[in-house]
């Protein structure tokens, strides 16, 4: 079985990435706060709403934050349950990790005693909540951007911010060969499986791993060869031309001025 | 080795940025003049690829599974700098889609990952493996040590950026507001974790896969070509030197290694017993040189001499492993082998 759970692991792992993708594009094109801004202006905002997520300095600020989010998240019509899955999916391995341990062992005030022996200190509680709620704000600000922004918009608008035209060509061509080598790969796993009847010691799994990962390699170099003659016999000269269309409206100009204003309170409020 | 946002402050997001944006335009402009006008189809699909090997889940004894970087193959296959920017865009899009590694935190994750891990393992690969043929297993030596290496020295900056925190950026009242951990338990932790965990997996599949590459798609690893010097060995001749000509400075210091206490030593330091198993093998074993120095000699003399002495016996005995190795190599005559394909 152990062979068979470790081809089963990767089949459904990357299945799940699939889907996830999938759910995503449809949930771009419905019609919400966030879908409706320009997205320079939301790449820009959001990321200053990351930034003053890393800079605030107290529980309840983070709380507030983690409100307007949601607020945010309910007014492009992302289902609450499915948006607090994408953020949560990351955040315990790291969490449990570091903040649950920080909880018992930074030394301070006494909060819970048991027996006369402090258990968690203030300071311990305060640290973990502050890492716990900074890392679930600054996570779904990423999460909401990526679920309301097209990836050709998201492009467009790393090209407008002067991102290097070469790093922003090879993200969005990245981002679609990502998908025809997990599907070959996926294939790979699923024949293999389907020829597995009984099990293999994780060590001839790993060199079964290590063979499917050289010709997927292989695959990749032929692939680069044959993409890139493609793109020479249609008049390739190294540049990519795109077509911009941005237009700023009313609402991107009230998002603006609502995100500055927010932003000022919440760093202002950093020194009450 | 993922750091999520909100575990490094701002400022050290920014700092992590700026030191990994010098490394990204060298990396640019180097990969542009190899591969010109291929460099975005050559590099986004093999970005592609190094985001899917991240992907794999590897077996590993015990039944469960771990991920691997690859950024030592990449590198290997591709050339140092064509690795930094695969991988960074890889994380990229981990970032960006997958929430795994934050925004802010994307340069610090570049750095360790796309630019230390890479830029070491290969280095360590090439001194292992330079003016072999391209079929050499001296290449999968140099391929499993250098990704190994690259990866406990990615986790060791890692585990510095994250030990800094607590010291730097806390409230009134001492309650860290980033990563909790100072250097003393956040170092050591990534550290062991990665010596021993992840360290052995990404070795295993960077060799793995090297081995197989070999057997099947030797074009795809550059062989230096015979008889050529590859003109960069002096460095590491020149750093090597260095470091032997600085062994007098061991001299300054009296205290003892830590953990490397002898028995008498023991005592001194105030434990006020010694335990029964260390006096039992204490002295089990009559080092040739105790403490690094002969009898009846000064004890400065004594000390530079072992230091010759061990500088030897290392390089001959490295000699000998080179040279048993290269012998092992020459008379195989490549012979395309039937190996059945994956897949």
């Amino acid at each position: 079985m152990k062979g068979e759970g470790f081809l089963t692991k990767n089949i459904s792992s990357f299945t799940h990435l699939l889907e996830s993708v999938i759910s995503t594009e449809n949930l771009c094109r419905a019609q919400g706060l966030l879908q409706g801004l320009d997205p320079r202006v939301k790449v820009v905002t959001l990321v200053l709403f990351i930034v003053i997520v890393g800079l605030a300095r107290s529980l309840s600020i983070l709380a507030i934050i983690f409100i307007l989010v949601l607020t945010l998240s309910f007014l492009s019509k992302v289902s609450l349950v499915f948006f607090l899955k994408r953020v949560f999916l990351f955040i315990p391995i790291f969490a449990a990790v570091i903040a649950i341990p920080a909880l018992f062992i930074t030394p301070g005030l006494p909060l819970v005693t048991i027996v006369g022996k402090v258990i968690i200190t203030e300071q311990g509680a305060r640290t973990a909540g502050l890492l716990f709620l900074r890392v679930t704000d600054s996570l779904s600000f990423g999460v909401l951007l990526i679920l309301t922004t097209p990836w050709t918009s998201l492009l467009a608008a790393l090209r407008w911010l002067r991102m290097p035209s070469l790093l922003v060509d090879i993200l969005g061509m990245t981002y679609r060969y990502i998908f025809l080598l997990l599907h070959n790969t996926n294939s790979m796993f699923l024949a293999r499986r389907s020829r597995t009847i009984g099990s293999f010691s994780s060590g001839e799994n790993r060199r079964w791993l290590a063979r499917a990962l050289t010709t997927t390699m292989a695959k990749s170099q032929h692939l680069s060869e044959e993409v890139y003659l493609a793109m020479l016999s249609r008049g390739y000269q190294g540049e990519i031309r795109v077509l911009n269309d941005f237009k700023m409206k009313l609402r991107d100009f009230l998002w603006i001025a609502f995100a500055l204003i927010a932003a000022s309170i919440l760093l202002w409020s950093n020194h009450l | 080795m993922h750091i999520p946002d909100g575990y490094l402050s701002p400022a050290t997001c920014g700092t992590m940025y700026a030191v990994s944006v010098p490394f990204w335009y060298l990396a640019i402009n180097r990969v542009r003049k190899v591969l010109t006008k291929r460099t975005v189809p050559v590099l986004a699909i093999f970005a592609a690829f190094s985001f899917v090997l991240m992907m794999f889940n590897v077996p590993i004894p015990g039944g469960t599974t771990a991920h691997a970087v690859g950024a030592t193959l990449l590198a290997i296959v591709l050339g140092p700098w064509a690795a930094v920017l695969g991988i960074s865009v890889a994380l990229g899009i981990q970032a960006l889609f997958f929430g795994d590694g934050g925004l802010l935190t994307f340069g610090a994750n570049c750095f360790n990952m796309a630019i230390v891990m890479p830029l070491v393992g290969y280095f360590i690969y090439k001194v292992i493996s330079s003016n072999s043929e391209a079929t050499s297993p001296r290449r999968i030596l140099g391929a499993v040590m250098g990704s190994y290496i690259g990866i406990v020295a990615a986790s060791a900056a890692a585990g510095i950026e994250l030990g800094i925190q607590p010291a730097l950026f806390h409230a009134v009242n001492g309650t860290p507001l980033y990563a909790p951990y100072a250097l003393n338990v956040a170092l050591p932790a990534m550290l062991s974790a990665h010596l021993a965990v992840a360290g052995p997996i990404e070795a295993a599949v960077t060799g793995g896969v090297v081995a197989y590459l070999l057997r099947t798609h030797s074009s795809l690893i550059k062989a230096d070509t015979p008889g050529k010097k590859e003109g960069k060995l002096w460095i590491l001749w020149g750093a090597l030197g260095l470091l032997a000509l600085a062994t007098p400075l061991g001299l300054l210091d009296s205290g003892t290694a830590w953990g490397e206490w002898g028995v008498d030593e023991l005592q001194n330091i105030g434990l006020g017993f010694i335990p029964q198993g260390l006096q039992k093998f204490a002295g089990w074993w009559p080092a040739p040189l105790p403490d690094y120095g002969f009898p009846r000699m000064g004890a400065v003399i004594g000390y530079i001499l072992s230091a010759l002495v061990g500088i030897a016996l290392v390089s001959f005995l490295l000699w000998v492993l080179g040279r048993w190795l290269n012998r092992k190599n020459l008379p195989k005559q490549e012979v395309p082998s039937k190996e059945e394909s994956a897949g």
